[in-house]
């Protein structure tokens, strides 16, 4: 007589579960106290001030300054130019109004038309790039007036993609969010109660009217982010693709890694001398 | 025969070498007021702080003068002639060579009485480490008697490599000090992932060998790197009976007893089996270990 076949139990697939997968609450505790640690403890300031722009990342580096400092310790900054969108200065109303916090708001539109009048025929790349830089050159006085610093805003996906203005959002010395996927960042926004009107909308750096980060980037965070994940652990693209990930998809963000390494360093120094800094004299930020 | 312990989860200002043995003075005071332990463990890089890069040429000092300037500390908090061991993790400087060490020193006797210095062997040098850069390694992990237990002390990366703990038992071990700084990382679930990892760690090299594990974890952040804590003391069976929170400063404190040892190696006698079996794993001369001055293949 035949006997029953036996079960079989098959191993998962090469690449780890869930890349993404993140305990908003730990994330949460984890960077409130980096907050705390490093700019009060290691910087001997109170103040965090943040450039709110509407969208989820600057809401949740707020909330997460507001928990780590108290309210009465940031000071949020709506930098709006003539062609923002009004959602935007809404959106960051509502975060202002959550927090109790300080609040100022600096039209930008006189700084940046006072440049571009004597470049008129600048595009739109140019343009957006001329008033992130302004945005930042603001955050930073404004710091030194408050006794502060300014908290950045970034998270990992747009910095692996490149997809930032150099030496504009990527410049205040503490960044919370550096290290989450953009999807990541909007778990975490659930979690702090940010308002669903800026987790649920369309990611943009309004710097063009009617722009997104997925009509500019041509993919989605959602389907970015498990290529990026992967491709960070060392994954290579060609087991990414023969695990079921769209080959176009792979390439598009293999490609924008690949070619923005240089935006994620210092500029490139000339090395002459045996105390080259940051080559041979190495110290560490906080020494 | 049993001992008292405290590992004192710490969170240094970094390069400020006065200020933290300082600190450790009112530490010491606290633990004195609160009931001496026999044994105190503060953590790796404990005197300056763990990222140091090229700052540990200008940082490191020798276990002799640490031995001097706990002692002074020890007299200035604790009063009477109440003597402790204590542990502290602290980049080293020896005839011009600079080690990641921790020093094991009695103090509150008429002088600093050093029982052990172990020198870190496996120096990480991957990601976020740059050990093996900027300090040597040490060459060997030292069994030493206490006024307890027979001790070894084995700094951080040391316990991930399970041979370490393996050989100090072997030698005699009956307490591994484990002197640490843990950058965290891993956010999947509810705890972080690299402490989930040190638990499973401590908590199999104690039970395999029969042996205390008491491990104090650094605190604070440097750089944007937040070090764990999470300091616990591991019984001989595997069991924590003390722990620390994660990312605070505190104490954590248990006591050792030389039953609990007995216990747990009559259950499980795999240091015994060890030692019988060991020649023979040894002798195989497909392992890549030294043979008549030759690395075999």
């Amino acid at each position: 007589m035949k006997t029953a076949p036996l079960t079989t139990y098959r191993g998962e697939g090469i690449l780890p579960p869930d890349p993404l997968a993140i305990d908003p609450a730990l994330v949460e505790s984890w960077l409130v106290r980096f907050i705390a640690d490093e700019l009060v403890r290691g910087r001997g300031m109170r103040t965090a001030v943040v450039g709110l722009s509407g969208g989820v990342d600057s809401a949740v580096t707020a909330y997460l300054c507001a928990r780590a400092l108290g309210p009465e310790n940031v000071c949020c900054v709506r930098m709006p130019y003539r062609t923002s969108s009004k959602d935007s200065l809404d959106h960051a109303a509502m975060v202002i109004e959550a927090l109790g916090c300080r609040e100022r708001t600096i039209e930008i539109t006189a700084a940046v038309d006072g440049y571009l009048q004597f470049e008129p025929d600048a595009d739109g790349r140019r343009r957006g790039n001329v008033m992130a830089r302004t945005r930042m050159l603001i955050l930073f006085d404004l710091s030194q007036k408050y006794g502060g610093l300014p908290i950045g805003t970034g998270n990992k996906s747009e910095r692996l993609l490149g997809y930032f203005t150099w030496h504009a959002d990527d410049t205040p010395p503490l960044n919370p969010l550096g290290d989450l996927f953009k999807v990541q960042v909007w778990e975490l926004a659930r979690r702090l109660g940010v308002p669903s009107e800026i987790v649920e909308k369309a990611p943009s750096a309004d710097l063009v009217v009617g722009q997104t980060d997925e009509g500019e980037l041509g993919i989605s965070y959602q389907k970015a982010d498990p290529i990026l994940a992967y491709l960070l652990m060392g994954y290579p693209p060609e087991t990414l693709v023969r695990e079921g990930f769209a080959p176009e998809e792979v390439r598009l963000v293999h490609h924008r890694v690949a070619s923005t390494h240089w935006k994620r360093h210092l500029p490139t120094t000339a090395m002459l001398t045996n105390t080259a800094i940051n080559e041979f004299y190495l110290r560490p930020v906080d020494y | 025969m049993h001992a008292s312990v405290a590992a004192v989860q710490f969170q240094p200002r970094k390069g400020e070498i006065e200020a933290n043995l300082d600190r450790m003075a009112e530490i010491f005071g606290q633990l004195a007021d609160e009931g001496l332990p026999d044994l105190i463990v503060f953590p790796e890089a404990s005197t300056t702080g763990y990222f140091l890069e090229g700052a540990v040429y200008e940082l490191a000092r020798s276990a002799g003068e640490y031995a001097e300037a706990l002692q002074q500390r020890w007299r200035s908090a604790v009063s009477g002639a109440r003597s402790a061991d204590v542990v502290i993790g602290f980049y080293e400087r020896d005839a011009g060579t600079v080690y990641n060490s921790a020093l094991y020193v009695t103090l509150g006797g008429e002088r600093p009485a050093i029982r052990h210095v172990h020198r870190k062997l496996f120096l990480p040098t991957y990601g976020v480490f740059d050990e093996q850069r900027f300090v040597t390694r040490g060459r060997r992990i030292g069994v030493f008697e206490t006024s307890h237990f027979p001790s070894a002390i084995l700094i951080c990366e040391d316990v991930w490599h399970s041979i370490c703990p393996t050989i100090a038992a072997l030698k005699g071990a009956q307490v591994m000090i484990v002197p640490s700084a843990s950058p965290g990382r891993g956010i999947s679930g509810p705890e972080i992932e690299t402490i989930t990892q040190w638990r499973n760690t401590l908590q199999g090299a104690a039970s395999e060998h029969g042996v205390y594990a008491v491990y104090a974890g650094l605190v604070g952040f440097e750089g944007g790197k937040g070090f764990t804590g999470t300091s616990m003391i591991v019984a001989p069976d595997g069991r924590i009976v003390a722990a620390g929170q994660r990312f605070e400063e505190c104490v954590v404190r248990a006591t050792m007893d030389s039953d609990a040892i007995n216990v747990a190696r009559a259950r499980l006698p795999f240091i015994g089996d060890l030692h019988d079996v060991l020649p023979d794993l040894l002798l195989d001369e497909e392992l890549p270990v030294p043979r008549g001055g030759h690395l075999a293949r």
